[in-house]
Order: C-alpha cells, then structure tokens, then sequence
C-alpha cells in the first residue's frame, strides 16, 4: 500500500503506460469499430449475415490467441516483421485493437439496429442529408455506443495474454499493471501485485463511472 | 396549376402489387384526401409522393415552376425540403420538443427562435417546450410532429393519419390548424385517412382506394352524393366489406 500511497515513480510509468496503450488502442478501435458497425447496421451487402457472425465470434476472441497471431506477424520471419515492432509500445497497441475492434463493432451494430427503422425514413423526410442522418442515428444510440466504449476498455485494460506475448514484459518499455501483477506473484510479491490489482480495479471503476456519468439520463426513452 | 403527375404508377414489394394508380393530378393548393380501408395503399402513395421510395414502374412527376416534372431519380434533396411529412407514428428524437420541432430547420442550417416560439404557441406545445418525448401523450407528439414539419414552410405538407385513435381535443385541434394554414398559405395538402368525416371535413377532392386500386377520385360533393363507382357508394355508405 505505501508504494500506492508514495506513489511510487516506477509505479507511476507502469500505471501511465497501461493507460497509453488502453487509450491508444481504443480509439483507434472506436474510428475503426463505429464506422464499419454503422455501414454494417445500415446496409445490405452479399455475406451480411456470415459477416455479422464473423464479428459476433470477434467480440469473444482469446487475447492469447490474438497475441500469438500479432506475435508470428510482427516476429523477425513474419509478413510485418521489417516494421521491428515486435516487444514494443506498437505491438501491444495492435494487439489490443484486434482485441476490442469487434466489440466496438458488435455493439454498434446492434445499437443501430435496436432504433426504429422508420426513423431513418422520417429524418429523410425532414429533409436530412446521408451523413445529418447518421450523426442523427448515432446520436440516439449514444446509450449502446458507449456500453461499447465500456467494453471494450474493460476488455483490453484488464488483458494480459496477448500485451504479454507481444510486448514481452520489458521493464520500463512494455511492462503493463497486469504482466507486473503477473510478475510480481510469480516473484511471490503478493503485496505488490495486490497493490496493483487494487490500482487496476480503481482506474477501471473511474473510467467506467465517467463513462456512466456521459450516458447522463439513465431512465427509459421513447 | 397542377402539382403532380401520376402515370401508370405501380408499386410492388417482391411479388405482392400493392399500388396501381392508372392516372392522377393534384393540383397545387388543393386538399386531396385519400381514404381508404387499411392495406389499400394509402401510405405506400404517401410515400411515393415524398420521393421516399421510387415506384416500380410508371411515374411520379411534382411540377415547380412550370419546368419539367422532377421525378424520384431527379429530385434533389433541396426539391425534397419542399415537401413535408407527417407520419401517422411520428418518432422524435430524445432532445427537447422545442429542439425537435426546430430539427428540419437545424437540418437546413437555419435558427429561427421567434419562429418556433410562434409555432410551439399555435400548437398549444409552448408550455411542452422544454419536455422530453417520452412525456408526451399520442396527441401532443403528434402536434409536435406537425409543428415540425409545418414550420418547414413545405410546398406541400403530406398527413398520414394525422389524428388516428386521438381524442376528439387534439383532432379539432389538427383540423383548425390545417384549416388556417391552408388559409394563410396556399399549401398543397394531402392527408391520408380511413375517417370519411375528417375527409368531407377538410377536403376539397377525395381518392378511394381498395386493395391497392385507384378506385375514384373526385370533388368532395360528388365523392360523397354521386360516386360513380359501386365501390365508392359502398364505402361512403359504410357497407364495403373488407
């Protein structure tokens, strides 16, 4: 706990740099996720339903397996191998954006399609142009998309397989509270790891709250 | 001067016909009231005349300024912002009534706060302004939905159903209103409704339409005392079965 309370500076960058690949990695997920998951709910395309599958199983990816994948990638033979990213700040960031790019896409998806078809037609009626329409949509399913903001910062802040696989736990470079935390029980530094879990679940209640505190009127809409 | 055009019109979802319109024109200014039992394609007109949906075949044609007629495929989106709808189920979106019914006029780039102040007031909404739609009964959401689309200043204001299953208040309420607006600007209206008494009320010419055929369409006084078709005599006198 006196390493939480002094704050410790080694703890500071470890804290600081989970926070830089979560963010990163999310909002590139959100600009990757939100567009496609739109076009996805507003569209007819050939394959829409294998499509929507595809992502549906996407959203329950084991980040140990995605790790392994941006592993042989970006390892020394792979196809993105000449990029020398590999154990780095980029391949943890890559790897976290494979991880939560279905679930934005996902809840997106079925966040547009949960308002009424018609709507579409009326906002057309008054006079909407494609894009007034969109920003319209996605608007009245702010509620969805920022459960699926939620989502996916839970499921990358608090994922190890794959930050682990790809980052490589370097000190000072790619260590992340949770390959620390993983470290520090396999050390048997159970009270550095528990001082890093609590840190961990306090960050992912902050940003959940403020996330919530956005929703702002929680009550049933029309 | 004639407003729209409709020729060998025809709509089909998948195999189903459910619009044939052999021939039609409503004239600019006038108020044309299609009735009709449910499923007769009253909507489906409606919709075709708001450039929402392009008919399977034949043409629609809205005639401004005397130029060639615009159809579904040359209309503009600026041509399309003369017309106005109001939806039998009109959804507003979650943000005040105030917010919603300037939303045509937010979409267009424009603000006119004296104005919607002025339409919230005729609507009897100005103490609704700053509720949210989830408040509203079916009556004053669908005040709302015609404030919006009123203070638009359309060419033409196209009704689906715009007083069904709303109390005998809100329906007089409509009605004046239609009835002044008319008054006052000249507007093309077209209201679609299965209440024969809201079309000898309002309208100057009346359509019939069953099972998807343009049965007749007439001046009021002639679609009321003198309908040509046996149709027609059945559905003004209550005996059509459907």
């Amino acid at each position: 706990m006196h390493l939480i309370l002094n704050l410790d500076p080694e703890l500071l960058e470890i804290v600081g740099r989970s926070f830089n690949v979560t963010l990163t990695a999310l909002t590139l997920s959100l600009f990757l996720g939100v567009p496609v998951g739109v076009w996805m709910a507003l569209s007819t395309f050939p394959g829409k339903r294998v499509f929507t599958a595809l992502i549906y199983t996407g959203m329950g990816l084991p980040p140990v397996v995605v790790g392994l994948i941006v592993y042989l990638l970006l390892s020394r033979s792979g196809v993105l191998g000449s990029l020398g990213w590999l154990f780095t700040f980029q391949a943890m960031v890559i790897a976290q954006v494979v991880i939560a790019t279905p679930i934005i896409v996902g809840i997106t998806l079925s966040s547009v399609l949960g308002i009424d078809p018609d709507l579409r037609i009326q906002l057309r009626a008054l006079g909407a142009t494609r894009f007034q329409s969109v920003r319209a949509l996605l608007w009245e399913a702010r509620f969805g998309l920022i459960v699926g903001l939620v989502a996916g910062f839970g499921s990358i802040i608090s994922e190890v397989g794959s930050v682990m696989l790809v980052g490589g736990n370097i000190a000072g470079r790619t260590r992340v509270m949770t390959t620390a935390i993983v470290l520090e029980t396999q050390r048997g530094n159970f009270d550095i790891a528990l001082g890093l879990g609590i840190i961990l679940l306090t960050i992912s209640f902050l940003t959940n709250f403020v996330l919530v505190l956005l929703q702002g009127d929680t009550r049933r809409r029309p | 001067m004639t407003l729209y055009t409709l020729e060998n019109v025809r709509q089909r979802y998948g195999a189903r016909e459910v619009l044939c319109v052999p021939s039609m024109t409503i004239d600019e200014g006038e108020v044309l009231a299609l009735v009709g039992p449910s499923g007769a394609g009253k909507s489906t007109l409606l919709r075709l005349l708001a450039f929402l949906e392009a008919p399977t075949m034949g043409q629609v044609g809205l005639h401004l300024n005397g130029t060639r007629p615009v159809t579904f495929e040359s209309a503009t989106i600026d041509i399309r912002r003369q017309i106005a709808v109001s939806f039998q189920r009109p959804l507003l979106l979650s943000r005040s009534v105030r917010a919603n019914v300037a939303y045509g006029l937010t979409l267009r780039g424009q603000k006119d706060d004296a104005r919607v102040d002025a339409m919230l007031e005729r609507l009897k909404l100005d103490h609704l302004a700053d509720a949210r739609p989830r408040t509203l009964s079916g009556g004053e959401i669908q005040r709302v939905s015609l404030a919006r689309a009123m203070l638009l200043q359309p060419r033409v204001l196209l009704l689906d159903e715009p007083t069904a299953n709303l109390d005998p208040h809100n329906i007089t309420l409509i009605e004046t209103f239609l009835q002044e607006q008319r008054r006052e600007t000249g507007i093309t209206l077209v209201i679609v409704t299965h209440n024969i008494y809201q079309a000898r009320r309002l309208a100057d010419r009346v359509a019939l339409l069953y099972e998807g055929d343009l049965v007749e369409v007439a001046p009021k006084q002639i679609f009321f005392d003198t309908p040509a078709d046996a149709r027609t005599q059945a559905f003004v006198s209550g005996t059509l079965i459907y």
